[in-house]
């Protein structure tokens, strides 16, 4: 069936097909239409579970957590300030391997107020143990959300589907949606295996671990996220298999004879593709790398595809203070890795902070700067700031 | 010395145990004894979820633990949330039957679990939450929390400056929420407490226990007399028992048959010592118009 809906709508969809059993959300703009979506399928009975409608976003993440030790899929939505609410809770479900699915829409933080697109909220939780997949489209972002349960709870970690707020979240497209039946056929319901509060078989969960005992479970979490890249790639082929639709960690779009390249991720990089285009046509050697998880961080396949280029434009819509755009940093100490003669120069621009627009003329000055400039150093990287 | 206010359908504790020897409480500890007894009246099948509190230790270090029944370690401020969660996994698995039992400390429900609380108890969340009130941060080393009451030596409420609030009344917080079961229990009156949890397991939606925890420790009080304090707080007041039915029906379950003047009560306590005659006054007068005002509600339902 086709269908023309926004992003948020799409996510709705993709957790409804998924066949989510418990729903724990609060509100939160740009987010609140997929809570909204999800309330009315669970009211007109077109979505089969339960719905929690809790008081903050830290109850939304820990009531999805209780609710996978019960051995049930969840899923919630937020975004921005409700993801940094959120943040103790993250740590904690990944540390509890409760295989929660999250979507996120990016949105800028607070203070001052903006509720528009920026992707700082969900890069700041680097470190809590999700696994992060970001979307350029809406039908990516009604595919990835189905597939970020299959990975989650194939790896016992939680997975967080990553949308631009208002590029997608509130922008319709015409989207492909898969039959419930085909989508239970890829994404069987969960197992839980040993990890839940069974009565017939109690454990405790949680309890204090003292360092040593403490130190592999962390490492296990590690081992596991390594595993995830892999584990991506099969969700990928299996669902392609299904679906018709093939999903990469790390796509090239007209990069291999690609003298400079341009790295994007999410709706960035659909404009890019234009941008690469429009660039190509004026007799450039440009190319697009568009990467789709963020962690576990794709480090070979993004050395395979930036590997001996002159250069890499990296355009990051969030910074971190002090240290600049977050994805060039993660490139940057991946590519540390080749060697002198096929290692690229690292562009770290800075753009659509807050929601500021990336527009195909963005991108392409971008490229011309990237071009004629001999090192990063020479050139600003925050693109559009008037530094008044 | 008291009389008791309602009938037993079993005087006999059950001999089951859910919780097995070797759990790490200290000696004389509230906490450890109302587990006991509450699970008692619980029975199976019961899942318990435990946020930060001397309860998350209680059972033991990982791999080890003394409870059997299944039991969530959860973080600070999380239990009404958390159990909502479980909640509802359960019921979409079709085992109803199953109780979900949040069980925090004072630390966790007057201050930073309040929140997860007060909107569980919003919605009507088909559970149980314990409260196990031991009037301080006992875990971390007997810090003041919302629960300690007025003029208690803490960590933190030094002697020479000790706690100037009141302590806040958690339960009329709860009852405003107008829940289905709302009970105040203590170890020392066992038959008590294990009667309010078989009533709390026969009722569905939120239902509230709070449970006065003794904390030798962090009272500063001798691990032997642990049961006595406990009755003394009944006996003069402090921690009047009884329970209340969707906000409407009050009673009380232990009456004393004299009422303790609250000075023996505090002399107890090495948390107390400070106290002079005239802060004892003051302290008097305070629990006696708090239970006035709760009589009033007792006496309403009597006529």
């Amino acid at each position: 069936m086709r269908k023309v809906m926004t992003g948020n709508q799409a996510v709705a969809y993709g957790a409804m097909l998924a066949g989510v059993e418990v729903v724990a959300a609060y509100p939160i703009t740009p987010q609140t239409t997929i809570i909204e979506t999800l309330a009315d399928m669970q009211a007109e009975g077109l979505g089969n579970f339960d719905y929690i409608r809790v008081e903050s976003e830290h109850s939304a993440m820990a009531a999805c957590i209780g609710a996978s030790m019960g051995g049930v899929r969840t899923f919630t939505a937020t975004c921005g300030q409700g993801l940094f609410l959120m943040h103790e809770m993250l740590h904690y479900a990944a540390g509890a391997r409760t295989p929660v699915v999250l979507a996120n829409v990016n949105r800028a933080p607070a203070a001052p107020w903006n509720i528009w697109s920026d992707q700082t909220d969900s890069l700041s939780q680097r470190e809590t143990g999700w696994i992060q997949l970001y979307c350029e489209g809406n039908q990516e972002v009604l595919d990835t959300t189905i597939m970020a349960f299959k990975i989650a709870e194939k790896l016992k970690l939680p997975a967080m589907v990553v949308l631009d707020a208002f590029f997608l979240s509130h922008t319709s497209e015409p989207i492909e949606i898969p039959d419930k039946e085909a989508v239970k056929d890829f994404l069987p319901t969960y197992d839980p295996k040993d990890i839940w509060l069974d009565p017939d078989n109690p454990h405790t969960f949680g309890a204090i671990a003292m360092s040593e005992p403490y130190m592999e479970l962390r490492w296990q979490i590690q081992r596991d996220m390594e595993r995830a890249k892999s584990v991506i790639a099969e969700v990928h082929e299996d669902f392609a298999h299904q679906f018709g639709r093939m999903y990469h960690q790390v796509e090239g779009y007209l990069a291999e004879d690609a003298e400079v390249l341009v790295v994007c991720t999410g709706t960035a990089a659909s404009t890019a593709r234009v941008a690469v285009e429009a660039l190509r046509a004026e007799g450039e050697r440009a190319g697009l790398v568009k990467i789709k998880t963020f962690r576990p961080f794709p480090g070979e396949e993004i050395m395979g595809a930036l590997k001996g280029k002159k250069k890499v434009a990296v355009i990051d819509r969030n910074f971190s203070p002090g240290a600049q755009g977050i994805w060039a940093q993660e490139i940057r100490s991946v590519l540390c890795e080749l060697s002198d003669r096929e290692r690229p120069m690292v562009y770290g621009y800075i753009a659509g902070i807050g929601g500021c627009d990336i527009s195909v003329k963005i991108i392409k000055e971008i490229y011309y700067k990237t071009l004629e400039s001999h090192r990063p150093d020479d050139i600003d990287m925050w693109v559009g700031v008037k530094y008044v | 010395m008291y009389s008791l206010n309602q009938r037993f359908d079993n005087m006999e504790i059950p001999e089951d145990e859910y919780m097995t020897a070797g759990h790490v409480a200290c000696a004389g500890c509230g906490a450890s004894l109302s587990m006991r007894l509450a699970l008692k009246g619980l029975g199976k099948p019961t899942a318990l979820v435990v946020p930060a509190c001397c309860w998350g230790i209680i059972p033991g270090a990982w791999p080890q633990t003394a409870m059997e029944v299944p039991f969530f370690n959860t973080a600070f401020m999380t239990t009404g949330a958390v159990i909502s969660g479980l909640k509802a996994a359960y019921r979409r698995r079709g085992m109803e039957d199953v109780c979900v039992v949040g069980w925090a400390g004072d630390g966790g429900t007057y201050d930073i679990g309040i929140q997860a609380l007060s909107g569980a108890a919003e919605r009507n969340e088909d559970v149980i939450y314990v409260c196990y009130d031991n009037e301080a941060y006992m875990n971390t080393g007997v810090q003041r929390s919302g629960g300690t009451p007025l003029g208690a030596w803490t960590s933190t409420t030094p002697v020479k400056a000790p706690k100037s609030e009141s302590k806040k009344d958690m339960d009329e917080i709860m009852i405003a929420h107008r829940i289905p079961y709302l009970a105040t229990a203590t170890a020392a009156y066992p038959h008590d407490l294990i009667a309010k949890f078989k009533k709390a397991r026969s009722m569905k939606g939120m239902r509230y226990i709070h449970i006065l925890s003794v904390c030798p420790p962090g009272w500063k009080t001798p691990e032997n007399m642990s049961i006595e304090i406990m009755r003394l707080a009944v006996l003069s007041n402090i921690f009047p028992l009884y329970e209340v039915e969707n906000s409407e029906i009050f009673r009380q379950t232990v009456i004393p048959d004299e009422v303790e003047p609250v000075n023996n009560y505090l002399r107890s306590q090495g948390r107390f010592k400070h106290l002079t005659q005239e802060d004892i006054q003051v302290y008097q007068r305070e629990v006696t118009t708090r239970f006035e005002r709760l009589k009033e509600r007792f006496d309403r339902i009597a006529a």
